[in-house]
């Protein structure tokens, strides 16, 4: 098992990229936490230290077998996300309104983060089997959407909107990935554009005013609209150089909310200006075009499609959640991956990043 | 090693199509960028300039209480503008000096305004917080005067209840509190928060829902010194409906002027459909007083002062209804038929009953008579022997029908039930049987019974109008501002009697004559042209077996004065108004009860020929 070529083909790069988003992630943190250091705020940010550290280590952990046998373990793995999620729906302590949360002793976590994982696994697994030549019809893809649709609507129940929408939009890139037909394609996005109303309907009255408040940001001042407003001003502010490390007047003034979770960004922005954004965002979009590098070098199937599944699960959330607080997407409450505060995320996406990790050594494998 | 299971051809579809994935990543990417760009360049001086010189506040916008009109739209109760000094904690640099600077010019609370000032740092540091409420208009100057010495105050102009006639109709009308605990806490009151100030007693309590309104709100963005400078936007507050009562101001004024200086109550009602136009109870008290905050030691003066101000009598107030209770017992036993209206009883002043003897308040008594002249002049004697045969079982019945006992249901809260005694309640209560000598008490209305008077406005108000029972009603409309009515009220009918036209008959002469015959009872309400009817009652307070009174109230101390009753109704054969007065420790309620009940009548037909 542990073949000296494994350290040779150790991927460096990544893990230093890695590195420099948790450094950055964790100085920001610091900050955001700042004006609450007295209320709770240093625990915060000492915890989010002790994630990083657990995150790391299941990143090695992630490394240390053949990620090809987790294509056996691919399906029965999903079922068990499945029914993490049924559990979690009918006994999750409810916390701040939304069953999300499990509750194992001193440990929580939320289902749907594994969950993205698992689907991105099962996908890789059938899209492997079904080879590479074809074009798929929408008629070859109806076990593809129910491994989609399942979890996606107990998502949607807890109820997490931008969870599910971000789960749809993880499988969406992978099935363009392998191709599709135009004529399906279409008939698919008709199909999605035509259950919307539906689900408009299934959706919670605050959620439905979320979207409808990013529309037209006048129709909320007091609520949603008041956080979108407060977020831009503290991004606006920051010019080109910031305000400066600790001396965001929106973060230390308490006017952005939710300022270490989903507005984590804001703080960043308003502190270190348009340099210190565009530099956080250089640095995921290298890690996303690096991990397509690993795509490509990957040498088989399995491997390449997983790859692929887990930038876009990076991908998405760096696009919705930067979207949402430079006021382009409405509030959906997803948070910024590797960089939020929240343990449940940066666990599951460190796994993420530990199999992507772990394709890469293992792409002398394959010939 | 395994091989492969890509071939050359399957490489090359996977490098296009990870070619495809590299440009969508980059052009999403490059509009975020983009996006970053046009915030933090191109309107980045915009953003700095609001964050650094204005700051964004929520404030509330109260909504506007609804009005309360008189029956003919006579305005009764609105608001007016009152001023709250508040102050936005993460604005003010020098907490304590300002505090100390503002009880230097106003006076204030320093140990409330320093804990509010930190509970609002804590949670909400650029939202106003209240440190005094209410000032007034020399404390609203003198803070306006010294405005740049206090940085961080600002005034919040609020919506103030003013009750434009003072005490009149107060307890009809009720008053506003602050919301307790229990209040917010039982989901009744969704559209206020802590501090709002809510209907406590009355109408106000009454409707309340429909008279607070919905709050609104504002995003404004505010100087450094907290002066509005824009509102970024708004939230209309949805003001309260309007409130329409039954009451008839003028006469509401005529009542309690004829209940000033003593404690009672006087209601005045609609007989044919139950709306009441007067209602008033004495001692009473401004509202206006719990408008700007009142103290403590007021408030406990007038919840536990003498005389109770804070209680509406007219449909709190329990009494003993003394003879006019005698209207029951004759109803009861035609009805039972235990009773034959010609025939004679004898009274000489006094019943024999075991080793009991029971008065009447004639000495010498009424001689033979039959049912007629023992109403006309209110013989004890006659309704002792009734009121044996028929049973205080069957009394109770017959109250009920009449609608004692129990409430009337009318939109008013805190009314209370009153109390008709019966077999199985004074076993259950006192754990002691009935003693017969006791019906013959409750027979003329002493002993345990207990109305309060809005019971017995109806109760004659059903004898007169063809034996239907009405649910008084305070409330005509409620009425949306430039809308429509969320409610318009109809009569109710609670039930019919259930009692033969021939015996109402027989009542309703009967009590004609108690006010227009010789020797009537209620002589003192008689009207030159119109046919009043009309029942006495006087309610013992102490039973005074040994004293002889006589007739002679003037001689007892006050506090030991029957209760003085009248329940009447006018005109006799097209009746428009009923009234029930009672007038504690007034005597006699011929000579105390009786005039007053004629003013009400007189007035009230006057105005409305």
């Amino acid at each position: 098992m542990f073949d000296r070529r494994l350290v040779q083909n150790f991927d460096w790069v990544l893990l230093l990229i890695l590195l420099f988003i948790a450094g950055i992630s964790i100085l920001n943190l610091y900050s955001a936490t700042y004006p609450i250091r007295n209320m709770g705020g240093v625990q915060i940010f000492h915890k989010q230290i002790y994630w990083y550290l657990m995150g790391f280590g299941v990143f090695f952990l992630m490394t240390t077998f053949n990620y090809y046998a987790l294509e056996r373990l691919a399906y029965p793995g999903y079922i068990a996300c499945i029914l993490l999620l049924a559990f979690v729906l009918v006994m999750g302590k409810v916390s701040s309104g939304s069953q999300r949360w499990l509750h194992l002793g001193p440990i929580s976590f939320q289902p749907s983060e594994i969950t993205k994982i698992a689907v991105v696994l099962a996908l890789a697994k059938f899209f492997r089997e079904k080879g590479d030549r074809r074009y798929y019809r929408l008629r070859d893809l109806w076990q593809p959407l129910l491994v989609v649709a399942v979890p996606a609507l107990l998502i949607v129940k807890e109820p997490d909107l931008g969870g599910a929408m971000l789960l749809v939009a993880v499988s969406f890139s992978m099935v363009l990935f392998v191709r599709m037909y135009w004529k399906s394609l279409l008939i698919l996005v008709g199909g999605i554009l035509s259950v919307i109303p539906f689900i408009w309907v299934g959706l919670k009255s605050y959620q439905q005013q979320r979207i409808l408040t990013f529309l037209r940001p006048d129709m909320d001042p007091l609520g949603a609209g008041y956080h979108i407003n407060q977020s831009k001003i503290a991004i606006g502010s920051g010019l080109i150089w910031g305000k400066g490390f600790l001396q965001g007047t929106q973060t230390r003034l308490h006017f952005l909310p939710e300022q270490h979770t989903d507005f984590a960004f804001s703080v960043l922005a308003e502190e270190w200006g348009f340099v210190g954004s565009v530099v956080l965002l250089l640095l995921y979009l290298f890690l996303i075009l690096w991990a397509i590098n690993i795509a490509k070098n990957s040498k088989e199937r399995f491997g390449s499609v997983m790859a692929v599944g887990l930038v876009a699960v990076v991908f998405w959330q760096v696009v919705i959640n930067v979207g949402m607080v430079t006021g382009l997407l409405p509030v959906v409450g997803i948070p910024l991956v590797l960089f939020s505060y929240g343990g449940s995320s940066l666990i599951t996406t460190m796994a993420a990043m530990g199999l992507l990790m772990n394709i890469s050594m293992r792409r002398f494998m394959f010939q | 090693m395994r091989p492969s299971n890509f071939d050359p051809i399957s490489v090359d579809i996977l490098n296009r199509q990870l070619k495809k994935v590299t440009i969508v990543v980059l052009i999403f990417f490059a509009g975020l960028i983009f996006r970053l760009w046009y915030l933090q360049i191109v309107n980045g001086w915009k953003y700095r300039a609001k964050s650094e010189n204005n700051r964004i506040h929520l404030e509330d916008i109260p909504p506007l209480r609804g009005m309360i009109f008189d029956r003919d739209g006579r305005l009764l109760v609105d608001n007016r503008a009152g001023y709250d000094l508040c102050v936005i904690p993460e604005d003010v640099q020098d907490p304590e000096g300002l505090l100390n600077r503002l009880n230097e010019l106003i006076g204030i609370d320093l140990d409330k305004a320093r804990e509010i000032f930190r509970k609002g740092l804590h949670s909400f540091p650029f939202k106003t917080v209240p440190i005094k409420r209410n000032i007034s208009r020399d404390e609203l100057a003198s803070i306006e005067t010294h405005r740049f010495n206090l940085p961080g105050i600002t005034i919040l102009v609020r919506p103030q209840r003013h009750y434009l006639h003072n005490h009149l109709a107060v307890h009809v009308l009720g008053y506003l509190g602050e919301i307790t605990e229990q209040q917010l806490a039982s989901g009744k009151y969704p559209n206020n928060r802590g501090g709002d100030l809510v209907g406590k007693a009355g109408i106000e309590d009454e409707w309340q829902r429909f008279l607070n309104g919905i709050p609104g709100g504002e995003q404004v963005e505010v100087d450094a010194a907290g002066r509005k400078l824009n509102v970024i936007s708004k939230k209309a507050a949805i003001p309260g409906a309007d409130v329409y009562l039954t009451i008839d101001s003028k006469l509401q004024g005529e009542a309690e002027k004829a209940l000033e200086g003593k404690r009672g109550a006087i209601v005045a009602m609609n007989p044919m459909d139950g709306e009441i136009l007067a209602m008033a109870s004495s001692p009473w008290f401004d509202p206006n007083i719990f408008v700007k905050g009142i103290d403590r030691q007021t408030w406990d003066a007038m919840v536990k002062g003498a005389g109770h101000p804070l209680q509406n009598r007219a449909v709190a107030g329990q009494y003993p209804p003394g003879s006019v209770f005698k209207i029951v017992v004759a109803l009861g036993a035609l009805q039972e038929k235990v009773l034959n209206p010609e025939e004679k009883l004898f009274c000489g002043g006094s019943y024999r009953l075991g080793n009991s003897v029971y008065r009447c308040w004639k000495r010498w008594g009424h001689g033979w008579i039959k049912l007629h002249r023992a109403l006309v002049e209110s013989c004890d004697v006659y309704f002792y022997q009734v009121g044996k045969e028929l049973g205080i079982d069957n009394i109770a019945r017959y109250a009920r029908k009449l609608g004692l006992g129990a409430r009337t249901g009318l939109d008013l809260p805190q009314e209370k039930p009153g109390l008709i005694p019966t077999r199985q309640w004074k076993l259950k209560r006192w754990g002691v049987p009935w003693q017969q000598g006791e019906t013959l008490s409750a027979a003329i209305g002493q002993s345990y019974v207990l109305v309060t008077p809005v019971q017995m406005a109806c109760l004659i108000s059903a004898v007169f109008n063809g034996g239907r029972l009405f649910r008084p009603q305070l409330t005509k409309r409620i009425h949306v501002p430039g809308g429509d009515d969320i409610r318009d009220f109809h009569p109710v009918e609670r039930w019919d009697l259930g009692i033969d036209n021939a015996n109402l008959e027989l009542v309703k002469q009967a009590l004609i004559g108690a006010v227009n015959e010789p020797h009537g009872t209620g002589s003192k309400a008689r009207l030159k042209d119109i046919v009043v009817a009309g029942k006495t009652g006087t309610a013992q307070v102490v039973s005074l077996t040994k004293t002889d009174h006589n007739g002679g109230q003037e001689d007892i101390p006050k506090a030991l004065r029957d209760h003085a009753w009248f329940v009447a109704i006018a005109p006799a054969s097209d009746p428009k108004i009923a009234v029930a007065v009672v007038i504690e420790h007034g005597g006699h309620g011929g000579s105390a009860a009786a005039p007053v009940a004629k003013e009400i009548i007189s007035a009230y037909l006057d105005a409305n020929e």
